[in-house]
């Protein structure tokens, strides 16, 4: 109370605070930690279990590509799936043995849901793939980010976000400050704590590597002041790396997270919409840098992790455990669990979950796994009403109000909550931990978001649909008017030639001349169809000169046409005869060609004035039309395919998908239009 | 399934609730030796009336009984009503107030949670208009009563309007300093003149002050168990002081002096039991600090302007109608938002 008043005064007066080097966030909450028993003994090894289980989906982002196929024998090292798209990250065999399946099997994941997963049953004798270190002191940095793809290695503090995506930066990231997160703030788990006790001197190496590849001046190692022997073993490594320091910070749930820790250890806020690397700093964890070192230093990927077996086992330890080991293995290595043990909680008890089932692999995400029993963690008695006492938002981290926030969500008032800025709660469950009503306030957050999320989306493609259709509409209108306009222009002209050639000979080669005019016409119509393509190319890159292109374009068109109607003067009459005959399509492909030079040249006029962003924004959209657009012509192609063409008009259905590829070019014109107007 | 987290430490509704009775005993003792057995009377009274009227309603509106009967809000309600009434009210004032609390202010809004204004104050306002005479008639503290009346005495008042062979009313009950302050000042005494009145203690009401002194007691005691926030009784307390500073230092003939009107009438009540009710207050740490603020600054308008002697009910009432507006005003910055 007096120290209060003596701390609400000395801020008052603008002195400095007395020791603290650190900046405190709002909230957070101190439950119990429950870390002792599980740092009893050092970290212990498992043997290799009977299989290893690895499922595709262990990190965020792509799911990988499978290298393997059933019944391949693999050594320990060897990849398994290779990262597909930018950000995802390759699996390993995590021991020698056989691929003996490749399918569905239950995942360590909330919604118990199974996955796609390899199995490999180890034949026992660990027989590694030839490693290749890399010696990264003298390898340029864009080798070493592309072997880091190659490693499997993601964030293994819970993220597991894929970790070559992160030091991307070719010495250009602006990133000054590498944060190394080693505040394991949530109770029970200890792995990193007991990691930093035990192989400080890697992590340090790693952080040497990391602090290296993003170019970072310093280094900052965050621990929580609960672990001495950590701290003290850290500081006596990063001593040998000149930059890097020590900072402890107290012990206060969720320090752990990654803006929290950097708003404790150097005062700076990250914006809500950007990242911590938009103004100068990275997190890793610790256990991510001790992975890096190890797979630079002796070319290891990513096939273990240490976790913490706690709870309701005889004897709580940590362990190296491969990624794919059973549950159970682990289980049974920490003597086994209480009979009163009702479930396995993956994670601490703030923000873990519950497993399906105890038969679940191991994965890269797996930091604890808690052995819970109804006294450890008692169900919750019945929710009472909020009664607004605000507890939630004196424990918010984030400073939102959790109170309001829950009544929005409670009303399915999303708007409402969205300008509370719910996208901004981390879900760390300070909240529901102090609320008197015992509310499960995370749950109704996390639904909120999800809706919010599926209408977002479906509000985006029904946007998307309608402007479409709009387009679509107006298009068909015109062309109508259009194609009316033509045909009483031709049979006036048709008339006219008529009246002056004689009919006598004109009867025998009429059939002749006949395919010949469309021939003819399909030859200028398909030359039109290059040409628009040409121009979608040019329009994509949103060049300007796609404008002086159009122009010619046209006029070339017109050339064309007029070739193919001239080449037989003397049968016009029939020619008019076979282009009425002709398919409206016929005549809107070569229409087509026209409009869609208008439109570029409009597109292009506006193009110059608008910054680059927004002609990204547009190109993103037009393309999606352009994939939808195509997609439909596919479809329109293939139910054509199937019926016999009554018109001897040959408007195939390569022709009819080009149409519709051009349509989209002309809608993404359109698009570009609007823009410029609006 | 993801119901994280698993753990929680926080006293359920019915601790805070107990929590806050047991702070009202310091004021509810003082309050006995001020004025009597009688107050002991009121709170069974409003208590069994609360409880009953809340299960009715529960019961019709289909709710479970048993949990919200043991979150104690009702009790908080009915004893803070049976501590504002005056301590000889007829029976059926106590009953007909509480009545109008439990079930027009609190049940009908959706009961605990929902209530937009204070219920005991609810109750107490509605009482003061319909029956102004009653409410506005207080004994006298025991010691300055021509003849104090003995327990079963007042008993005898409460519950059939009888008074001992020859004592009359005007014998029992007399104004309160608030009151008898406006009604002098209104024929142009003095205050210095005024507050020479036998019922003018040491810096409020003779005997007022403490109960007052007991309030704050148990406030201190609210604040310390983090039951209630500092925000509310300090803004309110330093807004009340401040204005009647202002006046007081304006004209001090004709304004009474500060801490006369933070140990007067309800002032410590309202400081650390009504304004601190959390579901008709907001929540926002700035939001508590202009809501106690505007209720001091309304509560001393009431009393020097106003119609009735205390402005506290009314204050209160007039800032429950503006703590939407206060909460959307007053949202505090996010982490990583501008402001």
């Amino acid at each position: 109370m007096i120290n209060s008043i003596v701390n609400f005064a000395s801020k008052l007066l603008g002195s400095p605070s007395t020791a603290e080097d650190f900046y405190r966030f709002n909230g957070g909450v101190h439950p119990a930690e429950h870390k002792q028993e599980s740092t009893l003994k050092p970290i212990g090894k498992l043997p290799i279990p009977p299989s290893l289980v690895l499922p595709l989906r262990q990190h965020v982002g792509y799911i990988p590509k499978i290298r393997v196929k059933v019944g391949d024998y693999v050594h320990k090292g060897q990849m398994l799936a290779e990262a597909e798209g930018s950000v995802s990250a390759a699996i390993h065999a995590p021991s020698s043995g056989t691929v003996s399946a490749i399918a569905d099997a239950i995942i360590p994941h909330p919604s118990g849901l199974p996955d796609m997963c390899i199995t490999i049953t180890p034949d026992g004798k660990d027989r590694w793939v030839d490693l290749k270190p890399i010696d990264w002191r003298n390898t340029p940095k864009t080798e070493l980010v592309a072997s880091l793809r190659l490693s499997g290695i993601v964030g293994l503090g819970g993220a597991t976000f894929p970790t070559h995506i992160k030091v991307r930066a070719d010495g250009k990231s602006g990133v000054h400050t590498l944060v190394i997160n080693a505040a394991e703030c949530e109770p029970y788990i200890t792995c990193d704590d007991m990691l930093m006790r035990e192989h400080a001197d890697e992590i340090v190496k790693g952080m040497e590597i990391v602090q290296y590849l993003l170019g970072a001046e310093r280094c900052i190692v965050g621990i929580e002041d609960n672990k001495p022997e950590a701290t003290a073993a850290m500081r006596a490594a990063c001593s040998a790396l000149p930059g890097s320091s020590v900072k402890v910070v107290p012990t206060l749930y969720p320090s752990g997270d990654a803006r929290r820790l950097i708003h404790l250890l150097l005062g700076t806020e990250i914006p809500h919409d950007k990242r911590s690397t938009d103004v100068g700093i990275q997190v890793f964890n610790v256990a991510t840098v001790r992975a890096i070192y190890r797979y630079f230093t002796f070319g290891e990927p990513s096939l273990s992790r240490i976790v913490t077996m706690t709870g309701n086992v005889a004897n709580p330890q940590n362990f190296e455990v491969l990624f794919g080991t059973p549950l159970q293995t682990l289980i049974a290595a920490a003597g086994n669990a209480g009979a009163d043990t009702t479930h396995f909680i993956m994670g601490g008890p703030m923000m873990g979950f519950d497993l399906p089932s105890a038969n679940v692999p191991i994965t890269k995400a797996a930091n604890c796994i808690i052995a819970a029993t109804p006294h450890m963690f008692a169900a919750p008695p019945p929710a009472m009403p909020c009664i607004r006492c605000a507890r939630c938002a004196d424990a918010c981290p984030v400073n939102l109000q959790p109170q309001e926030l829950y009544w929005f969500a409670k009303s399915d008032n999303f708007e409402k909550a969205r300008d509370y800025n719910l996208f901004d709660c981390i879900e760390c469950g300070c909240c529901s931990y102090v609320c008197p009503s015992n509310i499960p306030l995370v749950q109704y957050y996390r639904y909120a978001k999800s809706e919010i999320i599926a209408a977002d989306k479906a509000k985006e493609a029904a946007d998307l649909a309608r402007e479409r259709n709009e387009f679509r509409l107006a298009r068909i209108e015109r062309e109508k008017l259009e194609r009316a306009q033509k045909h009483a222009e031709r049979a006036a002209s048709a008339k006219k030639e008529e009246a002056q050639t004689s009919t006598g000979d004109a009867k025998p080669a009429a059939t002749d001349t006949g395919t010949q005019a469309s021939a003819a016409a399909d030859d200028a119509k398909k030359a039109a169809i290059e040409r628009a393509k040409a121009m979608k190319q040019a329009q994509t890159e949103n060049d300007t000169p796609a404008a002086s292109e159009a122009q010619p374009a046209k006029s070339e068109k017109a050339l064309a046409a007029k070739t193919a109607a001239d080449n037989d003067p003397d049968k016009q009459a029939k020619i008019a005869a076979a282009i009425a005959r002709a398919k409206a399509q016929k005549l809107a492909a070569a229409q087509s060609a026209a409009d869609n030079a208008v439109a570029a040249q409009a597109a292009g006029d506006s193009a110059a004035e608008q910054t680059k962003t927004e002609q990204s924004k547009q190109d993103k959209q037009a393309l999606i039309a352009a994939a939808i657009e195509r997609a439909k012509a596919q479809k329109l192609a293939a139910a054509q395919a199937g019926v016999t063409p009554k018109n001897t008009d040959n408007v195939s259905a390569s022709v009819k998908a080009e149409i519709e590829k051009i349509d989209a070019i002309r809608e993404k014109a359109h698009i570009a239009d609007n823009t410029d107007k609006t | 399934m993801n119901r994280s987290p698993y753990v929680s430490d926080a006293p359920s509704v019915s601790v805070i609730m107990f929590k806050v009775l047991l702070a009202l005993i310091p004021g509810i003792v003082a309050y006995l030796w001020v004025f009597g057995g009688g107050i002991i009377v009121s709170i069974v009274l409003a208590t069994v009336t609360a409880l009953v009227a809340e299960a009715t309603l529960l019961k019709i509106r289909q709710r479970p009984i048993k949990p919200y009967l043991c979150d104690l809000s009702a009790i908080v309600t009915a004893w803070l009503l049976a501590l504002a009434l005056p301590p000889l009210a007829p029976w059926w004032l106590v009953v007909v107030a509480t009545l109008f609390a439990i079930i027009v202010a609190k049940q009908l809004y959706g009961g605990l949670g929902y209530n937009p204004f204070n219920p005991a104050m609810v109750g107490y306002a509605a009482m003061l208009i319909s029956f102004p005479i009653i409410m506005t008639k207080w004994p006298a503290p025991l010691t300055l009563a021509q003849n104090p009346l003995s327990f079963t005495e007042q008993l005898g008042f409460i519950f059939s309007n009888i008074l001992p062979a020859g004592v009359t009313v005007d014998a029992v009950t007399s104004a309160t300093p608030l009151d008898y302050l406006k009604t002098q000042l209104m024929l142009n005494h003095e205050i210095s003149g005024i507050s020479k009145a036998p019922i003018f203690g040491m810096f409020g009401a003779k005997g007022g002050e403490w109960i007052s002194a007991g309030y704050l007691l148990g406030g201190l005691y609210l604040v310390q168990q983090r039951i209630i926030s500092w925000h509310l009784p300090t803004a309110f307390l330093a807004a009340l002081a401040l204005i009647s500073l202002v006046f007081y230092g304006a004209d001090n003939t004709h304004y009474a002096n500060p801490v006369f009107h933070l140990m007067s009438g309800a002032s410590m009540l309202c400081a650390f039991f009504i304004i601190t009710d959390p579901v008709s207050g907001p929540t926002t740490p700035r939001g508590k600090l202009y809501f106690a603020a505007g209720v001091g600054v309304l509560t001393y308008l009431i009393r020097v302007y106003g119609g009735y002697p205390d402005g506290v009910a009314f204050a209160v009432l007039i800032m429950n109608m503006c703590v939407p507006m206060i909460d959307a005003a007053t949202q505090p910055r996010v982490f990583g938002h501008e402001k």
